[in-house]
This record gives C-alpha cells, sequence and structure tokens, in this order.
C-alpha cells in the first residue's frame, strides 16, 4: 500500500501546484470554517480502486468513542454550518449511532457518507431511523450505471446492491421532494479520466435511475478522482500517472480556488487531529503543517492560515472544480 | 521514422498552424463549434465521432474520443454501440452495391 506524503515524495510531471497558484496571483488561506468532517475510519468492506485513503476490509483505523465525545465538544464549541461524516465506510464503526445523535443538535445540517453495501450487511433499520429522525442527508457513491464501469472500480455485486438500498431509501422518503430527506449521489469516473459535467451527469442519471429502476434521488455531485493512495499506486502502475496529472493540471481553473473545500471545512481524521481537508489527511500534511487535537483546540483554525497544497491539488482545481 | 503513429504526436495537433496559420484557425474554430452543445448534447456528438474515427480508422481520433467519450459520461457498451452502428453502415454500404453488380449481371447474361 502507497500513501502519497508530500510533493516532494514523488515528482509529478506538472508544474508544482502552489507555484500554479502563484502565477495566478493566488494563494490558498483557509477562511471562516463551516463545515466539520468527520472521518471515522479506514475500515471499509470496499476496497475502491479509486480510494484516496486506501481504505478497505484490511483497516483498522477507527474512530473510538472517546475521540467522538472530542470531536462533538469540538463541535459544540465551533458552530458548524454543517457536519459531514465520511469514512472508510462509517456504516462499520460500532459508535456511529451514538455519534450521530451526539452531533445532530450541534449544526444545521448534519450529512453521513453511506457506504451502501456496508449499510446492507448490517442490522440498519434503527440507523435509518435515526437518520430520518434527525434529517441527516444521505451521500452516496454511485460511478456509473451499469455493472462494468460500477462493479470495477468498487468491486462485483456493488450495483446491485446499491441499486437495492437506494430503493429502499427511496421507501424511507429520501430522495423524495416531499419528505424534505435529502439523498445525494457522488459520481466518480472510473479510471483516469476527467468526470463529466455536473449538470449533464445529472440529468442522465435521474432519467436513466428513474426509467430503468423507478429510483429518485435529490443531486448528483461529479468529481475527478484525486491522485493518492490506491489510485495514485493504479495510475502509476497502469502508466497512466503522467498522463493523467497532465489532463488534471490542462484543467485547471483558477476561479475554483475561491471556493475550494479546503478553505472553509476542517477535517478530522481517525484518531481526532486536524487537516484542512481529506486529502491533505490522506498525504499526511496537518492544518497549520502541525499536528493538532481537536481536544485542543478552542475553535476551528484562524482565517488567513496557509493550507499545504500538493500535486493532487489539481483534481479539486479541474474544470469546474472540488468544493 | 520508426513508426507512422505515435500517440505522443497527437498533442502536436496544434502545430499543424504553423505553415497556414489562418486555415487551421478556422478549421480548429469550426472543430470547436461543431462539438458544442447544440441540438445534440455534448455527449451524443462524442459517440458520433467515436463511430465515425473506427469508420475512417484514424488512431488518433480512436484514442481522443474514446477518452472524451467517457469523460462526457459515456460506458463501454454504449461506445461499442456506436462502433457497431459504424461497422453497419460500412458493411451496408458494401453490400448495397451488390445492386450495381446484379444489374450489370442481368444485362449481360442471357
Amino acid at each position: 500500500m502507497e500513501i502519497f506524503s508530500g510533493e516532494a515524495a514523488v515528482k509529478a510531471p506538472v508544474q508544482p501546484f502552489a507555484e500554479r497558484l502563484a502565477g495566478h496571483g493566488l494563494e490558498l488561506r483557509r477562511g471562516t470554517a463551516q463545515t466539520l468532517q468527520v472521518n471515522v475510519g479506514l475500515t471499509c468492506n470496499q476496497a475502491c480502486r479509486h480510494c484516496h485513503l486506501a481504505a478497505g476490509p484490511g483497516r483498522s483505523e477507527s474512530m473510538d468513542r472517546a475521540t467522538m465525545a472530542q470531536v462533538a465538544a469540538f463541535a459544540a464549541r465551533s458552530r458548524f454550518r454543517c457536519i459531514d461524516i465520511t469514512g472508510g465506510a462509517p456504516e462499520l464503526n460500532p459508535d456511529l449511532e451514538w455519534f450521530l445523535a451526539a452531533l445532530a443538535p450541534l449544526a444545521p445540517r448534519l450529512m453521513l457518507r453511506s457506504n451502501l453495501t456496508a449499510l446492507a450487511a448490517r442490522p440498519h433499520e434503527e440507523l435509518l431511523a435515526l437518520c430520518r429522525r434527525h434529517r441527516v442527508a444521505i451521500v452516496t457513491s454511485l460511478p456509473a450505471l451499469n455493472a462494468s464501469q460500477t462493479d470495477a472500480q468498487r468491486g462485483e455485486g456493488v450495483l446491485a446492491t446499491s441499486l437495492a438500498m437506494l430503493r429502499k431509501l427511496n421507501g424511507l422518503g429520501y430522495g423524495r421532494p416531499e419528505a424534505g430527506l435529502e439523498l445525494d449521489l457522488v459520481a466518480n469516473p472510473t479510471g483516469a479520466f476527467l468526470p463529466p459535467s455536473q449538470c449533464q451527469a445529472e440529468q442522465k442519471f435521474r432519467g436513466d435511475l428513474a426509467r430503468k429502476w423507478g429510483i429518485v434521488f435529490t443531486r448528483l455531485f461529479t468529481f475527478a478522482n484525486v491522485p493518492l493512495g490506491r489510485f495514485r499506486k493504479w495510475l502509476k502502475e497502469s502508466g497512466n500517472f503522467e498522463n493523467y496529472m497532465e489532463r488534471l493540471a490542462a484543467a485547471f481553473n483558477p476561479a475554483t480556488v475561491e471556493g475550494l473545500m479546503c478553505r472553509t471545512l476542517v477535517s478530522v481524521a481517525w484518531d481526532g487531529f486536524l487537516y484542512d481537508c481529506d486529502f491533505n489527511l490522506a498525504a499526511g500534511l496537518p492544518a497549520g503543517s502541525v499536528r493538532r487535537h481537536v481536544s485542543q483546540m478552542a475553535g476551528p483554525p484562524a482565517p488567513g492560515e496557509p493550507i499545504a497544497t500538493g500535486d493532487y491539488c489539481y483534481a479539486c482545481t479541474a474544470g469546474a472544480g472540488f468544493t | 521514422m520508426e513508426t507512422y503513429y505515435s500517440p505522443k504526436d497527437l498533442k502536436k495537433f496544434a502545430e499543424i498552424g504553423s505553415e497556414a496559420p489562418e486555415l487551421a484557425r478556422k478549421f480548429f474554430d469550426y472543430y470547436n463549434a461543431v462539438f458544442a452543445e447544440g441540438e445534440l448534447t455534448e455527449r451524443e456528438k462524442a459517440l458520433i465521432a467515436l463511430a465515425v474515427a473506427h469508420a475512417v480508422q484514424c488512431p488518433y481520433c480512436i484514442d481522443a474520443y474514446t477518452q472524451t467519450c467517457l469523460e462526457k459520461g459515456s460506458n463501454a457498451a454504449e461506445m461499442t454501440e456506436a462502433i457497431h452502428v459504424a461497422t453497419a453502415i460500412r458493411g451496408g454500404a458494401s453490400l448495397v452495391h451488390g445492386v450495381q453488380m446484379r444489374n450489370v449481371n442481368a444485362k449481360l447474361s442471357l
């Protein structure tokens, strides 16, 4: 397993990201924090080939309840607009229900990035009832609507299980406008190519899901795959690294920098340490260049603090960007 | 020259403008306008381009438009069907000329 650790570790065939920003008179600094993203662990039932965190069944890192309590206390004194739970597969953390209940009163919006196959494989009635009660938005990955692409990226049988779970979520009101329960999809490309336009992809997914399976959803997001972790390793092994990095860099859009999520997001790893985003977490680049634990923080990192960058940042500034 | 085709040459396409810049500008302006969303979506146009690329057997175009089709949200099954459309028309174009053969044969034969 390879976890990318900083720009200097492996020289990418593109201009260093910070240098590219400087060329446009830009620099990346934190704004006012609005979103708290909590990575509750790297354990996952899948080993997706594009995973920047290299999460999978072999990973045992998982946030314990004591750290969750520290995160909740941090959230209580920080007043975030949104709290976003991610992993790994958050459903595999045994304290997820406790954590969701603790966080629900602390922000106007609570999101759960659900792995539908992990959700399907465990008792989930109580978890989903809890999510409905607290109006937790469910965000889930679905790269394509054909098994050959989805299963190649996420594992055999993933498309069929995901569709079954989406139907179940629809049955509970998720994705139905009248119920007010948000069900969002995230479509990452199934290889070394850039994503389609979000608007066009959403239109196609909406039509195909409704026509073929009677499934509805709220919104669809398309994001470029980030060249870190398992995906970076695959890019190199398959001979795609150079072309992919050049493609990302060629699609650099300076207009995206202002709205990049790392400017307004605080990412907390499973062990309670802070990063500017989930990608810097994967790269091991802590927020403010020092390891700080949520329990030590009086509030979010201050506006103006510089954000560490790597070549993988080009994935967030390609085209319409990753906000 | 070891081979007539090199994948790296695709990136040099714009260099074709060095000898006749005004013609190149007109061509690339037209080219870009053709592929912009109109009555057909960009995804549909990319699939047509991929099919035509196979009909004219252009390795540069096949490379470029396979990637473009993926980036416009098409999958391998859709791309394969598009190629079959090109194949059917190519094959059909040969076969339909059999009518001429039959005409000539009818004229010459007792």
